[in-house]
Parts: structure tokens; C-alpha cells; sequence
């Protein structure tokens, strides 16, 4: 991973894509990097295009624009492909990572001829089968950490449960669900 | 010894209020400033704080109740956004001429309409001339800071004027980063308690608060708050130097980046200077003498200053994220403009208005607009003093 990171991250109102951004935000904190995670809104209503956006460096973050050119962009909704120009600025050494049931060579035509390397998921399966319940973003959380090399997934691991520990004191039964959607989330994303 | 932290603004300044504890926080909920008092209230209902939280039905109320406890010799504060500042008008100058040292953590955020929830500056810089201290921050660490600071302010003798402490919708108000935590003992300390003069529930010496003046008292009365807030500056300098004590972190009337020998300026408040800090470094590198001042301290305003840091520059870019329809630019560019000619400064002056409703500022909208500065000096002339930046014609 270089030492400036920047990440892109397009979804729905109510999916959880600021939420991501943040808790990304906190696990790189966590291994000490200099952070931003913060959300754009647009109108403020559930199913709206949302966008939320990632920084990480080693060195101290001053901009305070939007992300035009990142090297990762995560798409929380496959809707969003037909609506949203999602690799608008995308760099070609970067990749892209899509939420979605179908395969790759599905998802390709759809990313208006972005020449970098596409990642995939279906966090639907894997936050079904972990958890029960479909929250998109914790398995795209680990994938991003995955794609992007943010940090070695025993590290990531450790610290995602100790956040866990502390955002889920109340209610400790889901914690091992959103560790089992981590872990799968880690093997799954290709 | 601090600690290190990422929050977003909001947090961040609900924290500084826990660690201040004061004694009434009326509220009312407007975004992007709700999770303001509403982290505030998870601080009441956990018993980390013994301040008297009310939760009002406006924020004509929640001004007037902190005005009220303030009166009544109360440490008291509000926060709040945009039309919540509209809705407080008449009471923002109610606080100001009883010299009452309340505090206000507003999250700026554009005026409706359209209706908007995004960052500028029209709601505070509307609320300029009413006589309240106002400080800005570029980030979130600024707003704790200025937080921290704002009662050693506010409540100093010679000044005893409420005070505004400003910070960037969604911008710092929303985004999560880094930030560095003091120990909440040593902001206790520092802050102090409260020993209020002359107040409403001292009954050994009752008083009015408030009443009518007639035209023979009432000028007298606007003069000598002007003289507190003349006093401002210079005890804003002097906490500046307490708190540089216990955080390392020093603070002024305004931050002066990289202006040793520039000849091109840009002059701004909020967020945006930390992108242009970027942008002054991309072209520094290229050996250009580019420089900013970001005001800090911006009523009172300290023309006098700036314009000796001006006064050598060939030209000045003053950005305003607010109307003022004037027709010749923002409330900012009138401020530094007249200082620049009460100083007799040649340098050439233009005036942008840019990020209204929250309209991104890139770090490529910041070198062109040193661009524009460098065509001014080519050209000798300034050209259209009153421009926008980024906006579609």
C-alpha cells in the first residue's frame, strides 16, 4: 500500500456505506495511520445514491474536498452501475469492488470500460449465512481491507472484534456474527 | 499527558463540553449540529456530567433559556445550525448587550432557500454585526481547541461578551479524523469555575437584567460593549498562550501559512484552508511565493494585523463562503479590503465567493485561483474584483 490511500464508496441511503467509511476509518486509526472517513449526502431519504469517502496516510490529512481520482472505489449497491458513473476517476492501477451475485465477466460490460482489476463479492450470501440478516457493509469492509492492502487480516481481525466489544457492549450475541461475515468476507472477495 | 483520538467535529466538541461540564445546556435539535447536544445527553443520562440539560421546543427557546441561566449566574451554552441561528435572532442581541458569557457551538451551514444542509457561512456571517466574539476552525482538533478555550474568553473581565465557536457542517462537523484528546483534568484546570460578577440569584445585591433604556443611556450602553469587545484580541492572545501550555498547540488571532516573502495571498476562513495549505505546497515547490491567512479570530476583526501581513503581497484573493449582496463581494473581502486601505496597502485585491450549499473546494480550484492572482500582477489590474468560483454561469 502506498503511503496515501483514497477510497471511494457508492451506495443507497440505509445500506450502511458511511458507516463502512467509518469503521474503516477507525480499524486504519487503530494501526496508526493519519484518517478521514466522511459521507456526502444528497437528499436526505432512504434508497438515495449515497457517497462516502475514505482517506488513510502515514503523513497528517489537511484537504478537506471530496475524492475525485481514487484508487479504490467500493460499490455497496450493483444498481448503482446503471445510475452512476462509479469509476468516474478511477485509477487504472487501482480496482474496483462490487457487491454483487453474479460473476465477473457479468459485471465487466457494466464498468464503462474500466481497464483495472475488479473485485467481486456477494455479501448478500455471506451476511445471510453469518449473521442472518442482510448488512452489506461488514463483509465489504473486509474485502476493501483485503483488495486495498490495508492491513494484514490477523491485525484487521483483532482489531474489528475489539470495536465490536466496544460499539456492541449492549448486545454481545451479534458479535460473532459480524466476526464470522469478517472472516468469510476475507476468503470470499476474488 | 493527551490522548490520541479520531472523531468527527461533533463528537469532538460534545467531548470538550463533558470535560468543561457546564451548568445549563438548553437545546433543540438542527442538522448538521444535533449530535451536539445529543452526544451531550448520553454524557447527562450516564452521570458524567451534572450539567441541567432541557430539551426546548425552538431554538428561540433554547437561546433565551441560556441567555435566562446565564443571567441567573449560570455557565450556560446552546448549539445550533443555519435557520436554527435565524430563529435566534433577536436573542443574539439580547445576550450580547447584557454582556452575558454564554457560549454557542454553531455548525455552519448554509441559509435556506433553496433549503440546503450543507456547509457555508451565511448563517454566522449574518449574525456578524450583533455583537458576539465569533472563532472558526479548519478541522476537527480547532473546534475542541477553540471549545476548550471559548469561557477563558468569553467570561475574562475586561471582555464578558458570549461567544460563537464556529466549525464546518458536515465538512469537520461529520468527517471522522484524527485528533488529540486533553486529560479531562487538565481542561477542568484550565477552564476553571465560573464566579460570575453581578447575577440574577445573588441576593445579597438584587438587580435588573434587561430593562429599557432611554435614548439618553442607550448609546452609552453600545459603547461600552464595543470597549469589551475591543478587549477581545489581546485576551484571546493570552489564553491562546495558557492553553499553548498545557496542549503544545499554539493558536492566534489568525494562522499565517507560509506568507514569509509572498507575493501572492489568499485569505479565507474554515475548512477549505487546510486544502489550500495543500495547494500553497504544490506550488511552493515549484518555487512559487504563495502564502494564506486563515482567520481565526473574526469578530471583533483584526484589520490592523492583517493588513500588515498583507501589506507586502502584490496580490490578495479574500475567499467568502457567504453572500452579502453587495454587488461587490462578500462580508470577508469588505473586511480586508477596508483594512488594506486604512494601511494605504497597493496590493492588487479581489474578492471570490465560493463553496456555497456546500460546493466542493478542490485543491486544483485553489492553485487556479493563485493562477488568477499571477495574471493580476502580469496584467497590473485586478480585474473583476467580484467573482465565483466553481459556479456554473
Amino acid at each position: 500500500m502506498s503511503n496515501h490511500t483514497e477510497i471511494r464508496w457508492h451506495g443507497r441511503g440505509g445500506q450502511g456505506a458511511k458507516t463502512a467509511a467509518l469503521l474503516l476509518a477507525d480499524v486504519a486509526f487503530q494501526t496508526g495511520k493519519y484518517v478521514q472517513g466522511f459521507p456526502e449526502y444528497g437528499p436526505e431519504r432512504m434508497g438515495a445514491p449515497i457517497t462516502a469517502y475514505n482517506r488513510i496516510s502515514d503523513t497528517k490529512i489537511r484537504v478537506h474536498s471530496n475524492i475525485y481520482d481514487p484508487q479504490y472505489v467500493v460499490v455497496v449497491d450493483e444498481s448503482l452501475l446503471e445510475s452512476v458513473d462509479v469509476t468516474s476517476g478511477l485509477k487504472k492501477d487501482g480496482a474496483i469492488l462490487v457487491n454483487t451475485q453474479r460473476t465477473k465477466e457479468e459485471i465487466i460490460p457494466h464498468l464503462r470500460g474500466y481497464e483495472g482489476d475488479v473485485y467481486i463479492i456477494d455479501a448478500h450470501k455471506v451476511s445471510m449465512e453469518a449473521m442472518g440478516r442482510y448488512f452489506p457493509n461488514t463483509p465489504l469492509l473486509a474485502a476493501i481491507v483485503k483488495v486495498a492492502g490495508i492491513m494484514d487480516e490477523e491485525t484487521f481481525l483483532r482489531e474489528m472484534r475489539a470495536s465490536f466489544q466496544h460499539k456492541f457492549a449492549s448486545k454481545p450475541e451479534v458479535i460473532d456474527g459480524n466476526m464470522k461475515a469478517l472472516e468469510m468476507a476475507l476468503k470470499e472477495v476474488h | 499527558m493527551g490522548k490520541r483520538e479520531r472523531l468527527s467535529g461533533n463528537e469532538a466538541v460534545a467531548i470538550a463540553l463533558r470535560q468543561i461540564n457546564p451548568d445549563v445546556f438548553p437545546a433543540f435539535p438542527i442538522t448538521p449540529s444535533t449530535e451536539i447536544p445529543q452526544y451531550f445527553a448520553s454524557f447527562v443520562a450516564n452521570g458524567q456530567v451534572d450539567t441541567e440539560f432541557i430539551p426546548v421546543e425552538s431554538e428561540h427557546s433554547s437561546m433565551s433559556a441560556a441567555i435566562g441561566a446565564s443571567a441567573a449566574g449560570a455557565r450556560s451554552l446552546t448549539a445550533t445550525s443555519s435557520c436554527g441561528l435565524a430563529y435566534m435572532w433577536e436573542e443574539l442581541y439580547i445576550a450580547a448587550s447584557n454582556r452575558l458569557p454564554l457560549a454557542l457551538a454553531l455548525v455552519n451551514r448554509a441559509l435556506s432557500g433553496p433549503i440546503n444542509i450543507n456547509c457555508d457561512h451565511s448563517d454566522s456571517m449574518g449574525a456578524r454585526d450583533a455583537g458576539w466574539i465569533q472563532i472558526y476552525a479548519e478541522n476537527n482538533q480547532e473546534a475542541y481547541d477553540n471549545m476548550v478555550q471559548a469561557y477563558r474568553i468569553s467570561e475574562n473581565a475586561d471582555v464578558r461578551l458570549p461567544i460563537m465557536i464556529c466549525q464546518d457542517g458536515f465538512i469537520t462537523s461529520h468527517a471522522v479524523e484524527n485528533i488529540e484528546l486533553l486529560d479531562d483534568a487538565d481542561v477542568k484546570n484550565f477552564v476553571g469555575e465560573y464566579e460570575p460578577e453581578d447575577y440574577l440569584l445573588n441576593s445579597e445585591c438584587p438587580m435588573a437584567v434587561g430593562p429599557y433604556a432611554i435614548t439618553d443611556y442607550y448609546m452609552e450602553a453600545k459603547r461600552a460593549q464595543a470597549e469589551g469587545m475591543r478587549n477581545v484580541p489581546r485576551v484571546v492572545e493570552e489564553v491562546a498562550k495558557e492553553f499553548a501550555v498545557i496542549s503544545g498547540r499554539e493558536y492566534g488571532l489568525f494562522e499565517s501559512y507560509r506568507m514569509e516573502n509572498a507575493e501572492r495571498a489568499v485569505v479565507m476562513i474554515g475548512s477549505a484552508a487546510g486544502t489550500t495549505k495543500d495547494a500553497i505546497d504544490r506550488l511552493r515547490e515549484k518555487g512559487e511565493k504563495v502564502g494564506l491567512v486563515k482567520i481565526r479570530l473574526y469578530r471583533p476583526f483584526p484589520a490592523d494585523e492583517i493588513a500588515e501581513l498583507l501589506k507586502n503581497v502584490k496580490a490578495v484573493a479574500i475567499m467568502d463562503r457567504a453572500e452579502s449582496y453587495t454587488n461587490h463581494g462578500g462580508p470577508l473581502g469588505a473586511d480586508v479590503m477596508s483594512a488594506l486601505y486604512r494601511a494605504r496597502a497597493n496590493a492588487l485585491a479581489v474578492n471570490y465567493i465560493y463553496g456555497l450549499g456546500g460546493r466542493d473546494v478542490r485543491v486544483e480550484d485553489m492553485e487556479g485561483v493563485f493562477r488568477a492572482l499571477e495574471q493580476m500582477i502580469e496584467e497590473g489590474d485586478a480585474g473583476e474584483t467580484y467573482r465565483y468560483l466553481g459556479v456554473r454561469e
